[in-house]
């Protein structure tokens, strides 16, 4: 009886959630309500969470709660620690949470709501929570075994060391894009600039604090760092209205790309109780306040989406960023729906802390669908602008002119009307002086979200606070990936060059640490500082070159892991990751092979460098011309690094089908657990 | 009425512990995310008590892991 009141209960949500999806995807015309995609999104996260997860759990991965897991194996209180499922959660979401759901669904609502909101949910539950589950599974099973290592192990030398360079790459194409979205929410912002760079003494402050005043008491630190954060947020409309003081923090796109690259250097230099470490905190603070703020502030208000379901710019003609709908919708929302760089998590930190495999469910799969309902209310935030406001915003100067009438008529003219009158009052209600040009997409969801959260709390006369208060948000947690990243390929760097000479793999040797600092710097600095100059905005072609990036990461994480469920003798389910796995390679080898080779100047490096060659040369052409190569140089290797790991897998699946090659996992031999099951229930 | 009232108080129990577990898990994820956790395993298994110098050697043990400890983008 009680099975049939549950197979109705599951019907009533199929229902609604097919009700819902229905209404996102064929509603045309009126503005429909944002609680139609928290609906859609609640009901396929339910069932995908419900029933999918428990499919691969029980006859993909076959989890076993009798199997004892690395924490309790390997336990030794530090790395290795048995831990409650919902903390590991907890601590796993904060890890994996980051800018990237935030900002690319903002950048795919140029498409409309509808591309980038199906995607998230069909890429979610189908392609991205199933990478970070199995990635999690399967590292339990190996002692918390990192990505690399089980590429190694599994898909043999070449796809270890393939692997490893993917990943080096992906980091540094990231770290470039991450520091140019701050660029381009703080240029010209006194307010905002005088807010994160008060979160750097902030941050000191709170290190000094945790570490001679009140050792180890860091949640009562990271409070004091937030309120503290807040006074600069507050103190920040003073320093904007003062012409004397706002004046030293107006600073010009170039500066602030420099002094982020100096902020990147000593992040990755200082010892990281000083500086790391706090920022680390205070921003995961904010965040997991700020984005369950986000969720209840839409719940509350109830807001209609003015973006239309598609715009004109699917056909690839968007002043955001230029590229059809496929691929470019697919790879520009990104971390949303599949990140490849949740494999590094899943097999980094979380792995060692579960106490028993069956909670890999929840916290592999459960977590990923958070994060994509963290996309959905990004997707929401852009899409509650009026569509004109919204391009007006993201439009760079290069495609829609930087006087605000140029700008203005040039939106008005694709459809979607405003004023410069309209702008001009806005940028006035947020407390900046102009939001033109503002591209990255993290002005636009800054605005969305004050729009949201002034409507909730606090009215017009609160959107300035609310704005900056998003501003600070955003930059902060992306600063913080950034050092973070910094750091993290730092070491992989040492850890390459001590193979070469063994000084230099030592992390406590200064010359190596701060050289190895500075090559990386140096590295996404090049791409922080093409972006900075690139009259398109930079976004255009670096976001693209980041998507194209993080998902192929998800390409050797599905490989890697296709691998392993052929050589458990589990073909018959090997779609479950190779599904994904054909998608994501299609799509980005062929967003690959659009951004490279297409004759349109806006979509393709080679054919905007032959542009720029034809045209008049200026001091620039040169710089850009060599920028454009290289672009379409790095996008060319990070295929061939994945070309080479498919090939590899493809090889090793066919020896082992084939029966030419035993199909033997390298699992850790399986050990009972000494905790009762029911303990842990 | 007073097995009513005992009913009621039954209940009334039940949902404040259910919500002081909800708490203390939600508190224990916060104590782990911010490393206090790891702090306090840290002196159990060193058998010392908190201060500066405690702390401190806390850092340097686990300032290898936290340095390679990557944030998602």
């Amino acid at each position: 009886m009680e099975k049939m009141w549950m197979a109705m209960a599951w019907l009533v949500v199929a229902g609604i959630g097919a009700l819902s999806v229905a209404t996102v995807a064929l509603h045309r015309g009126e503005p429909i309500n944002a609680l139609w995609l928290v609906a859609a999104a609640v009901c396929c996260y339910s069932i995908g969470y419900r029933f999918y997860s428990k499919f691969l759990a029980t006859k993909v991965l076959v989890l076993n709660a009798q199997r004892a897991t690395p924490a309790e194996r390997l336990e030794n209180g530090r790395d290795f620690v048995r831990t409650n499922k919902w903390v590991v959660f907890g601590h796993h979401f904060a890890a994996i949470a980051g800018p990237g759901p935030l900002v690319g669904p903002v950048l795919a609502a140029q498409f409309g709501y509808l591309p980038g909101t199906l995607w998230i949910l069909v890429g979610a539950v189908l392609g991205g929570c199933v990478q970070d589950f199995v990635t999690l599974g399967f590292s339990v099973r190996r002692d918390g075994k990192s990505m690399t290592e089980m590429a190694r192990e599994e898909i043999g030398r070449v796809g270890g060391l393939v692997a490893y360079l993917a990943v080096l790459s992906i980091l540094v194409v990231l770290l470039g894009v991450c520091a140019l979205i701050v660029v381009n929410a703080l240029k010209d912002s006194p307010w905002g600039m005088f807010t994160i760079a008060m979160t750097i003494p902030i941050a000191l402050l709170m290190g000094l604090y945790l570490r001679r005043l009140r050792p180890g008491k860091v949640l009562e630190t990271s409070l004091l760092g937030f309120v503290l954060v807040m006074l600069a947020i507050w103190g920040g409309q003073w320093v904007s209205q003062t012409p004397g003081v706002g004046h030293y923090f107006t600073l010009s796109a170039s500066t602030l790309a420099l002094l982020i690259m100096a902020y990147g250097f000593a992040a990755s230099a200082l010892p990281v109780w000083l500086l790391l470490a706090p920022r680390d905190y205070l921003s995961t603070f904010v965040k997991l306040g700020t984005m369950a703020m986000l969720a209840i502030g839409i719940l509350a208000l109830r807001p209609t989406l003015h973006m239309p379901a598609l715009t004109r710019f699917i056909d690839g003609t968007g002043p955001v960023f230029a590229g059809k709908v496929f691929p470019f919708a697919f790879i520009t929302i990104a971390c949303g729906a599949v990140s490849g760089f949740h494999a590094l998590i899943a097999s980094g930190t979380t792995p060692k802390m579960i106490a028993r495999e069956t909670e890999a469910r929840l916290i592999g799969y459960g977590a990923m669908l958070c994060e994509s309902m963290v996309a959905v209310m990004a997707m929401i935030a852009a899409c509650v602008l009026q569509p004109g406001v919204y391009f007006a915003i993201n439009s760079p100067a290069g495609i829609v002119g930087a006087a605000p009438e140029a700008a203005t008529a040039a939106i008005s003219s694709w459809g979607f009307t405003v004023t410069p009158t309209d702008m001009q009052g806005l940028a006035q209600a947020v407390g900046e002086h102009t939001l033109f040009n503002r591209t990255g997409g993290a002005p636009a969801f800054a605005v969305g979200m004050a729009n949201i959260f002034s409507n909730a709390l606090g009215g017009r006369e609160l959107m300035a606070i609310w704005y900056h208060f998003a501003i600070m948000f955003e930059a902060l947690f992306i600063l913080t990936v950034l050092d973070a990243g910094t750091r993290v390929a730092r070491f992989m760097l040492q850890d390459a060059l001590g193979h070469a000479w063994k000084p230099l793999g030592r992390t406590s040797w200064y010359p190596s640490i701060l050289g190895t600092s500075a090559l990386i710097v140096a590295a996404w600095g090049y791409f922080l500082w093409q972006g900075v100059k690139d009259p398109l905005g930079g976004i255009n072609s670096l976001w693209p070159l980041f998507g194209i990036a993080n998902q192929l990461l998800a390409t050797v994480a599905l490989c890697v892991a296709t691998t392993i469920l052929v050589k458990m003798g589990k073909a018959m389910y090997a779609w479950v990751t190779l599904g994904p796995l054909v998608w994501l390679t299609l799509v980005t080898f062929t967003a690959a092979y659009h951004k490279v080779f297409d004759p349109n100047p806006r979509i393709g490096f080679l054919s905007h460098a032959q542009q720029l060659l034809a045209g008049t040369a200026t001091n620039s052409t040169a710089r850009q011309v060599l920028n454009d190569r290289l672009d379409a140089g790095v996008t060319v290797v990070l295929i061939a690094l994945v070309g080479v790991i498919l090939v590899e897998s493809v090889l090793e699946w066919s020896r082992v089908l084939s029966g030419k090659k035993e199909a033997r996992v390298k699992e850790s031999p399986f050990v009972a657990t000494r905790f009762a099951v029911e303990e842990q229930a | 009425m007073s097995s009513f009232v005992g009913h009621k108080q039954r209940v009334g129990r039940r949902q404040l512990a259910f919500v002081r577990r909800v708490l203390g898990l939600f508190r224990s994820a916060l104590r782990e995310i911010f490393d206090e956790s790891a702090y306090e395993r840290f002196l159990e298994r060193q058998r010392k008590a908190p201060s500066q110098a405690a702390y401190a050697e806390f850092l340097r043990e686990g300032q290898a892991a936290q340095e390679r400890r990557a944030r998602c983008c």
